[in-house]
């Protein structure tokens, strides 16, 4: 494979972002207000004084900094990122616990808003001033503008009150009886409110640019040579075209990844769904930051993974990257 | 058809030709018209109103348009909808415009000095220089907005001050980006070597040289940033994030929320005011964006 | 008959200064085997006849307001969208100018030729992979089979024109049109461009429409020439009448403009030939000859009245009212 060097450069760099993380986090740890081993424990951990003298000695607030350092990042890479004192849990069983329920509502989101959104921009470019392009338009402003937890909310007044479709909380209905099967349905129908409000924003993003760039394409030149070739109008679209319009939005997509997740926890709130956004809006409330600063480096950590995809995704489709141009 | 300037010889300077595709938007017009009327009202407003807008002066969820006493209605604790929805765009306005002020000038710093000095500039002299290729944004770029300006704000404090630093610091990276990319391309001009054959210094040649005719695009993405700088307020006052004793319009929805299903409008108002304030910096910043575009210049 | 005759075509342009006819009755025709060159100034109309040939005028701005294009003995400005598709690429052919954007920059070269096969002959996508290495071999390109899998950013301008020709002869057409196909291109390859094309025509027994602006190339390749003005065809001819007694005064001046290395230039410096004034925007066009205003013998009937092509010999076409009255000089 030719692009193996690039990828472990990407590995190594991505590595070492990894750990710039953790070092971020021991740094605002000491740089707020107050006592750190206050900080740790949480205002509201109900922590005693031996708990806080647990604290001093097991992170060695009193050692120099350096060493705390390395201890604290020493104790990250064999997965401990600190208890809560809050919930009574290590923090990483904590976030592990809620990660799936987020991991599963920002995939549905993110493939919802790039196959929707890519399918309306290129039927949108076919006719450019027609009904489809008009409402890409449309959604795209008012998808830009509104904040996403006001459409969240806005969408749960509708399926609450005047269309009562769609479960406006909750991942799934405890009461349920019944097999994987009927409980995959159940998480089913309580996803599709948040995963579209959290997808709307960016399927309009997505709308807009696929028909920007498909405008773009169609004036090229190889196109005009697919049409002398007698290529049907459809492959023109759908094959030569397409094929060249995917690849700002791949990058785009990957690049979006950190505000896909910031969104993530304004519509985890709005709908409670119970994923990393809520958890970290509940720890936030009761000042557990060792919880709050976990999530931080999770979601760096999903951010990371995601670039890494992304850049890969996008060399497997670009046949430009990664080899020589003659 | 160009429009005719009084003496063909003499050139418009850029910025007045710009306002002259900008006027020329209905769009963009509409757009600069509205934010100038909810500055206004935000500005002005509460000296006409002069309804306060915490003090609890009715029934609470009281619907818009059933008494006259509170025209928009009252919140969950009886406060009037009206006076909330005038005095909660300074705040959202005073953080959304300094957080975008913050952003854009450790953006379009950072960016600057990456652009100029980075990498193979001026014949290799800074291969060393500590902005190579900008990695620090990446890093920036890493953390997710949000959760990071949460973190930031509840370490520190929830004030006013405090969050439109955070929002700054989790902003600036893309401001960054651009400026880099607009100094790399403008640094390799003709002009720029022009004046340092001149004995120009380097920073008379960033700061005066380089600079005004990065602007454009700076210029635009600032607007923007101020419009991302509001939604980013109003998503940490709805979080309660903020500070809880200034009335903002995200505060007015966060707060609302638990009610929303007897008293829609405690919710949808003041998301409506956020929307038409995002909207019309938005539609200002696209006008501007095609204003500087010299494709469209001679319509 | 003629393989492929233009009759009377006309395309309009709808544009922000008004209509523009680009294309003013327009005949030619070309014989089986036979090369023609369309020689004229940019933007005289030659790529826009190209285009309407096969069908491929951009439509919102552009219309086919009348005329025919036969092709053997069917019409195919009246052809449904299908049956154009069945023609391109298999009856008639295109290559263009710009070989550096003229290929996907997505799929292999080799998969862009087969694409071509697959969609005029039933065959296998086997085969007509294989055939896509045959051609790129027929083209002269070295080690096709490792090639065929190159993307074009990975050629250089010279070899992606040839992967641009394979793909047009692929399904071997009867007629090529040829859009300037070495005006992007460096002197060296360009003639062995041309060499290439000779020498597949042969092979083929290709007719090709050839469209340039370089009299070197028309007198290189071409059996008959059509010169265009302004989105008219004011004369037609063989190639040798053409280099050696045109008649239109356009046409003479194109030939004086072209440059000659004298045996005795002499101490007295002859200034480059050039004909007078620019071509008038189409949208400003008269009811008279589109020439008239450059023309050296210019007549006032000329401004008042369009010339038609007229009969000066065995094949041989001129319009022209200076020519109606008196012998040419």
């Amino acid at each position: 494979m030719t692009f193996l060097p690039a990828l472990l450069k990407r590995l190594a760099w991505s590595l070492l972002l990894i750990v710039a993380v953790l070092v971020l986090n021991f740094l605002l740890i000491h740089m707020a207000p107050g006592d750190p081993a206050d900080v740790i424990a949480g205002e509201m951990g109900g922590a005693t004084q031996e708990i806080l003298d647990a604290i001093r000695k097991s992170y060695g607030l009193d050692q120099p900094l350096y060493v705390q350092l390395w201890v604290y990042l020493s104790n990250a890479a064999t997965g401990d990122l600190g208890q809560s004192y809050f919930y009574n849990l290590p923090v990483l069983d904590l976030i592990l616990g809620r990660l799936g329920p987020t991991l599963l509502l920002v995939m549905v989101s993110l493939l919802f808003a790039l196959f929707v959104g890519t399918a309306l921009g290129v039927i949108a470019s076919h006719k450019p001033n027609g009904l489809v392009s008009y409402t890409v338009t449309i959604i795209s402003i008012v998808g830009y503008a509104a904040p996403i937890f006001w459409t969240g909310l806005m969408l749960v007044i509708l399926f609450a009150s005047v269309i009562p479709l769609f479960p406006i909380s909750g991942m799934y209905d405890i009461r349920l009886e019944g097999g994987m099967f009927v409980r995959a349905l159940d998480i089913a129908h309580h996803l599709v409110l948040p995963a579209f409000t959290l997808g709307i924003v960016y399927l309009a993003q997505y709308s807009r640019l696929t028909r920007a760039s498909m405008l773009e394409i169609l004036n090229s030149d190889y196109i005009r040579t697919a049409r002398a070739k007698g290529v049907p109008e459809i492959m023109v679209y759908g094959k030569h075209a397409l094929r060249n319009a995917i690849l700002p939005i791949v990058t785009i997509a990957g690049l979006q990844f950190g505000a896909i997740i910031s969104g993530a926890v304004l519509v985890e709130t709005v709908f409670s769904w119970p994923g990393l956004g809520t958890l970290a809006f509940e720890s936030i409330l009761a000042r557990d930051y060792p919880t709050i600063l976990g999530i931080l480096f999770f979601s760096a950590l999903l951010v990371i993974i995601a670039n890494l995809t992304t850049d890969m995704i996008y060399r497997l489709v670009d046949p430009r990257v990664g080899t020589s141009a003659k | 058809m160009t429009k005719a300037s009084p003496n063909p010889l003499v050139a418009e300077s850029p910025l007045k030709e710009a306002w002259g595709v900008f006027r020329r938007s209905g769009l963009a017009l509409f757009g600069l018209g509205l934010l100038i009327t909810i500055i206004i009202v935000s500005l002005i407003g509460p000296l006409i109103y002069t309804v306060d807008p915490i003090e609890i002066i009715w029934a609470p969820l009281t619907a818009p348009g059933m008494e006259a006493v509170v025209p928009l209605g009252t919140d969950y604790l009886g406060r009037d909808m009206l006076a909330g929805l005038i005095n909660g765009g300074k705040a959202t306005l005073a953080v959304g415009i300094s957080a975008a002020l913050i952003t854009v000038i450790i953006g379009i710093s950072i960016g600057a000095m990456a652009g100029y000095y980075g990498g193979q500039a001026l014949g290799g002299r800074f291969p060393y220089h500590p902005f190579p290729k900008l990695r620090v944004t990446e890093f920036f770029q890493v953390l997710p907005p949000l959760l990071f300006a949460m973190v930031l704000v509840t370490l520190f404090s929830p004030t006013l001050p405090i969050v439109a630093v955070a929002i700054g610091v989790v902003s600036w990276p893309a401001t960054a980006r651009l400026a880099r990319a607009e100094f790399i391309r403008i640094r390799n001009l003709e002009y720029v070597n022009a004046a340092r054959s001149i004995s120009a210094t380097d920073n008379w040649i960033i700061w005066r040289v380089i600079l005004p005719n990065a602007l454009p695009p700076l210029i635009v993405s600032s607007t923007l940033s101020i419009g991302i700088a509001i939604l980013f307020e109003a998503g940490l006052s709805f979080l309660g994030l903020s500070d809880p004793n200034i009335v903002s319009w995200g505060l007015m929805i966060g707060s609302g929320r638990q009610y929303i299903l007897d008293a829609w409008w405690v919710v949808t108002l003041p998301g409506v005011m956020i929307f038409l304030t995002v909207l019309s910096v938005s539609l200002v910043g696209d006008g501007l964006n095609d204003a500087f575009n010299p494709k469209l210049r001679d319509r | 008959m003629a393989l492929l005759e233009v009759k009377d075509l006309v395309v309009d342009f709808a544009t922000r200064a008004g209509k523009a006819r680009v294309l003013d009755h327009v005949s030619l025709s070309v014989e089986p085997g036979e090369i023609l060159g369309i020689v004229g100034e940019s933007g005289c109309g030659k790529s826009m006849t190209a285009l309407s040939i096969l069908g491929l005028v951009p439509s919102p701005p552009g219309n086919v307001s009348g005329g025919a294009v036969y092709l053997d003995d069917e019409n195919l400005i009246e052809a449904s969208e299908a049956r154009m598709r069945q023609i391109r690429g298999k009856d008639i052919s295109m290559i263009f100018q710009e070989p550096m954007t003229s290929l996907n920059p997505v799929f292999s070269v080799g998969e862009q030729i087969a694409e071509g096969l697959r969609l005029h002959e039933s065959i296998s996508s086997a085969r007509a992979r294989t055939k896509a290495i045959e051609m790129i071999r027929a083209v002269g390109i070295p080690e096709p089979e490792l090639r065929s899998k190159n993307y074009p950013h990975q050629m250089s301008g010279g070899m992606r024109q040839r992967i641009m020709i394979a793909m047009a002869l692929a399904c071997g057409p009867r007629v090529l049109i040829a859009d300037e196909p070495t005006t992007a291109l460096d002197v060296t390859v360009q003639a062995q461009i041309f060499d290439l094309l000779k020498a597949l025509q042969q092979q083929n027994n290709t007719a090709i429409i050839l469209i340039t602006h370089d009299m070197g190339v028309i007198a290189q390749l071409c059996d008959h020439v059509a010169v265009m003005y302004a989105g008219r065809v004011i004369e037609t001819s063989t190639t040798e009448t053409i280099l050696s007694a045109p008649r239109h005064p356009y046409t003479q001046g194109l030939i004086a403009c072209v440059p000659h290395l004298e045996e005795n230039p002499g101490d007295e410096r002859k200034p480059l030939m050039e004909i007078e004034g620019v071509v008038p925007p189409l949208t400003e066009l008269g009811a008279g000859c589109a020439f008239a205003p450059r023309c050296a013998r210019h007549m006032p009937v000329c401004d008042d009245q369009k010339p038609v092509m007229t009969d000066y010999g065995p094949s041989h076409s001129v319009a022209c009212l200076a020519l109606a009255d008196g012998d040419a000089p």
